[in-house]
């Protein structure tokens, strides 16, 4: 098992290494030129040409990429922060240290000021919305599928469709309508400022509701899939016959069996939390991770998009690992 | 007191086209250790009475009326909590298939231990020491292993052995079993059965034993129960029943058994006309009735018959029981003996090798294999699951190549031609028949296709007419009706879809059919019209069939010559009835020692194998068999090769005990 980790975790770096360098050609390539990106649209066309120069972005692409790299590691200092190319730019950090992102063209500041408080944000929602969609998709699925076809279960997948077929900024609009323009109960919008006269609590209410409700659907009908297949096994009918009591049959017998195939899924939960969730983010005015990336995308901030990007990939290999990891001790057949 | 006592039960279930009666009316007594059988094919509602006595029929099913009195308590009205604790603890069930009862991501200790737990209230420590105790019981060294072990990391027959320990760890009263053998290998399931008989003596269990296969109900039971459509046609001692079967049903069931010693030729198999009718849709009066080649009109389809007493405890549903001729009717002549004065070779294995690299080790699936089949022959190959027959089966269709010695089809060298590359000709010379014929069949398409499809590709058919022409001929030759060509697989029962499993093969003109275990999945008598198909399409058109299966019972029955197979290597070889005599090889000896002989007059030496077939990636230096043979000389067997032993008629045993001594062994079945 430990031999195991250690090979999945060399692969998931190699991973990030090849993402890494996909990710620096893909933004290399789009439309524009990253001085003229870097120094705004008002720039003459001189400050352009001259800083091209200077960043050296004639270079044969693996040459950039490599310097790109290092900055990123720390192994070289960021050419922007050179204090011969008067852009004032500054970083307290130093020009030299590990995961630097460079600096953002949008907010005029380091990535690494802008980035953390806006993943910090949504690991909030996300973290919330997660822990709110996991026990309750898990307690649907199971007493869903527990008996297939009983009152419950039909009550448990009608409304689960419902959830998941609604669109996410229809549910958003819906609750608004509902708890902010006729009961008044709660902010419209969710800044996660305190100025604004409404609770920081009070702003997270809505966003998470709307992740939970469009999402807890969705995992609940896997979980209840999974569930009913597992009810249907000899070894559950083995289990009863064996004079067990229910409960036991439920909790030792099918539930881990049952968990199986719906835990990869649970798990990518969090990569759709980090980085899709865009639209309810916009809805509210949420100040998240992935607002971020489509300001940054829309505007043409190169090393933000880098930097976000890179981390979305980290997330979502660390969760791969973490669902190989634990698919392999539900399962002993998957062990050897 | 009876220990089970059931009387006019009826099981019904809800369907989408309404209720329907799968056990119309069953009464049933069952005394403490006792031994009672039931036997009936698939769909007779075997399992569904086993369920209602377990209380576990599902949502849609339900007893509307009757009785199942066990130990003095209705079992039908118990509360579930009194049902709780006689599951699993008076009651105890063994289940069909052990690798899908075990929880699979549960050690095998922790689900054993649930029993004593949840029935005695034993505590973890006691639990453990009963546990390990029955382990022991059942023949399982080592418990403490085996208890650490997840199912996946048992063998088949160690697995079955977990689920009878399972059953017995409560101590119960009674013990259902159903099938408990069926897809064991012939030796292990000998073992099982003799396990089975020891722990009746050893707990005093009552066994309630359902199964389709009357040689195996024969080892257990005292006495034997024949259900049909949902009713008890019969029921008398097991002696009793082999020797005065009274209702044309279980004469049916034992006329459609090759008889022991008996081949194609001098006693055909009889299968029983039509299929068992679908729960409730049996006549009222005798549900065998449209079945029954001795049904009088006016007399067996008007009033419902009772179960009468014929004496002796042997109680019999039939209107006519008493007029039935002594004799089963004698069925028409087998088929004729083989082509007779051509020898010529159509297969023609030599030193054929499989060797699969896993790492720096070896594998050896086959192991310089030799072997001949003549035209018109049946050639059967014999051995346990692990012998190495079905990898043979797929070098012979190319389906796999050999990496080593030469195959010869009709005189091309095909050994180590895939199928891509052998050429349509050749293709169409060896075809092949399986298993399982649901796997076999594409689901999305009508059974029609792939009959045609072969026509086309094998160039016997162009235009449309012609195809739709040949289809109807070959489903023809196989007893079909031609409006099937349009049904989808799931429309058509097992012995049906055999059916159009051996036309497929047969399109093609083959020179070769390779039948891997093809009736092993069907009940009894679906498995004796297909096998009479099959030998009558074979005999007519002169195809070789290589025949391979673990039953030696069909093998004796059909094969001209065997050839016995063990972890890669040929033990024995030669014409059937040379094989099923002494001199015999002692792997051969002990695998017709351990086939159920559905007649308690026929006694059988007991012979049983130790242990498990070893691994192919470590295989024994000397004599493959030597680990577990029971006749072993010595240092000899584990370190030399066995030499080959020529007797006569080309009948040859690699083995280093002298032909003369092999000779002088007993035969293992001795009528009494």
């Amino acid at each position: 098992m430990i031999r195991y980790t250690l090979r999945r975790v060399a692969e998931m770096l190699i991973t990030l290494l090849v993402a890494s360098f996909l990710v620096f050609l893909v933004t290399e390539f789009s439309p524009g030129n990253v001085a003229r990106k870097t120094l705004g649209a008002f720039a003459l066309q001189e400050q352009v040409d001259l800083l091209y120069e200077k960043l050296h972005l004639n270079d044969p692409l693996m040459v950039r990429y490599v310097r790109w790299a290092g900055v990123l590691t720390g192994l070289q200092a960021d050419p922007l922060q050179d204090p011969a190319l008067k852009l004032d730019f500054k970083d307290p950090r130093g020009d030299r240290y590990f995961g630097n992102f460079g600096y953002s063209a949008l907010f005029k500041a380091p990535v690494n000021d802008v980035l953390w408080d806006r993943l910090g944000n949504t690991a909030l929602l996300a973290g919330i919305a997660f822990a709110v969609i996991v026990p309750l998709s898990l307690l649907l699925g199971v007493l869903a599928g527990m008996r297939v076809g009983s009152t419950l279960d039909r009550v448990v997948s009608t409304i689960s469709i419902v959830m998941t077929s609604v669109p996410e900024f229809a549910l958003g609009v819906i609750l608004v309508a509902i708890f902010v323009v006729w009961l008044k109960l709660l902010p419209g919008t969710s800044p996660l400022k305190t100025n604004s006269g409404w609770p920081i609590w009070t702003q997270l209410l809505l966003p998470v509701s709307v992740l939970a409700l469009y999402d807890a659907g969705y995992v609940a009908r896997i979980v209840r899939a999974s569930m009913a297949e597992v009810m249907a096994k000899p070894y559950v009918r083995t289990a009863v016959l064996k004079g067990l009591p229910w409960r036991q049959v439920i909790l030792r017998h099918a539930l881990r069996n049952a968990m199986i195939a719906p835990f990869t899924v649970i798990l990518l939960q969090i990569n759709w939390l980090i980085g899709g969730v865009v639209v309810t983010e916009l809805v509210f005015a949420y100040p998240g991770f992935g607002r971020m990336l489509l300001d940054a995308s829309l505007f043409g901030d190169v090393s933000l998009i880098e930097a976000a990007t890179l981390i979305a990939l980290f997330v979502a290999t660390a969760t791969q690992l973490i669902s190989d990891i634990g698919y392999r001790l539900l399962d002993p057949q998957a062990r050897r | 007191m009876a220990l089970l006592s059931i009387r006019g039960l009826r099981v019904e279930y809800r369907t989408s086209r309404g209720t329907v009666a799968a056990i119309p009316e069953f009464s049933l007594e069952i005394g403490a250790g006792e031994s009672f059988g039931l036997v009936g094919e698939s769909g007779c509602g075997k399992s569904t009475l086993i369920m209602a006595i377990m209380g576990y029929m599902g949502r849609n099913g339900s007893v509307p009326r009757g009785q199942i009195i066990f130990e003095g308590q209705d079992l039908v009205t118990a509360s579930p909590e009194a049902l709780r604790k006689l599951r699993g603890g008076r009651i105890a069930i063994v289940y069909q298939e052990p690798a899908t009862a075990l929880n699979p991501s549960m050690t095998i200790g922790a689900q054993l231990m649930e029993v004593p737990i949840a029935h005695t209230g034993a505590s973890r420590a006691e639990a453990r020491a009963r546990t390990a105790q029955v382990l022991l019981d059942v023949h399982l060294p080592d418990p403490d292993s085996v208890m650490r072990r997840y199912p996946h990391q048992l063998s088949g027959g160690q697995k079955q052995r977990v689920v009878i320990a399972m059953a017995l760890l409560a101590n119960p009263a009674l013990l259902l079993l159903d099938e408990p053998t069926t897809g064991l290998d012939v030796t292990v399931e000998a073992t099982v059965l003799d396990l089975l008989n020891e722990l009746r003596q050893k707990y005093g269990t009552a066994l309630f034993y359902i199964s389709h296969n009357l040689g195996v109900i024969a080892q257990v039971c005292d006495r034997i129960g024949v259900m049909y459509a949902g009713k008890l046609v019969e029921d008398a001692p097991a002696a009793d029943l082999f020797a005065n079967p009274c209702h044309p049903y279980t004469r049916g069931l034992l006329a459609s058994l090759p008889r022991p010693g008996a081949d194609k030729r001098s006693h055909p198999l009889v299968a029983i006309s039509g299929v068992v009718p679908s729960a409730g849709r049996a006549p009222e009066s005798c549900g065998f009735l449209t079945r029954c080649p001795y049904a009088q009109p006016g007399l067996c389809d008007k009033a419902v018959v009772p179960l009468r007493d014929t004496g002796g405890a042997h109680l019999v549903r039939c209107a006519r029981w008493q007029d039935l001729p002594a004799e089963q009717v004698a069925a028409a002549p087998g088929p004729q003996a083989a082509v007779a004065g051509r020898t010529d070779i159509v297969m023609d294995a030599h030193d054929v090798s499989r060797v699969f690299p896993v790492g720096r080790r070896k594998l050896l699936a086959n192991d310089r294999l030799n072997m001949a089949a003549q035209r018109g022959h049946v050639l059967a190959v014999v051995g346990e699951s692990g012998s190495g027959k079905s990898t043979f089966a797929k070098v012979l269709a190319g389906l796999d190549s050999a990496t080593g010695g030469s195959l010869r089809i009709m005189g091309d060298d095909v050994a180590k031609i895939p199928v891509r590359r052998r050429t349509a000709k050749q293709v169409a010379a060896v075809q092949m028949v399986f298993q399982n014929p649901d796997g076999t069949l594409n689901p999305s398409h009508p059974v029609g296709w792939p009959l045609a499809r072969s026509l086309r590709k094998f160039g016997i058919a162009t235009s449309k007419a012609d195809i739709e022409a040949r289809v109807t001929a070959l489903l023809d030759m196989v007893r079909l009706p031609s409006s099937l060509r349009h049904a989808l697989p799931r429309q058509l029962s097992g012995g049906q879809k055999q059916r159009i499993a051996i036309a497929r093969a047969f399109a093609g003109n083959p020179e070769l059919l390779v039948a891997d275990e093809p009736v092993s999945a069907l009940d009894v008598s679906v498995q004796a019209a297909v096998i009479n198909l099959l030998l009558r399409i074979q005999a007519e058109q002169g195809t070789t069939l290589v025949f391979i299966s673990h039953d030696l019972g069909l093998v004796r029955y059909l094969a001209d010559e065997v050839v016995v197979m063990y972890l890669g290597q040929v033990m024995e070889a030669g014409p059937v009835a040379a094989i099923f005599e002494p001199p015999y090889h002692p792997y051969t000896e002990a695998l017709l020692s351990a086939v159920p002989v559905p007649d308690p007059s026929i006694k059988t030496k007991r012979i049983r194998l130790q242990g498990e077939i070893p691994s192919p990636l470590n295989v024994p230096a000397g004599c493959r068999f030597a680990t577990r043979c029971p006749r072993k000389l010595g240092a000899v067997c584990d370190t030399t090769p066995p030499p080959k032993r020529d007797n006569r008629d080309g009948h040859i045993i690699h083995c280093h005990i002298p032909l003369e001594q092999l000779a002088q062994t007993e035969p293992v079945f001795r009528h009494v």
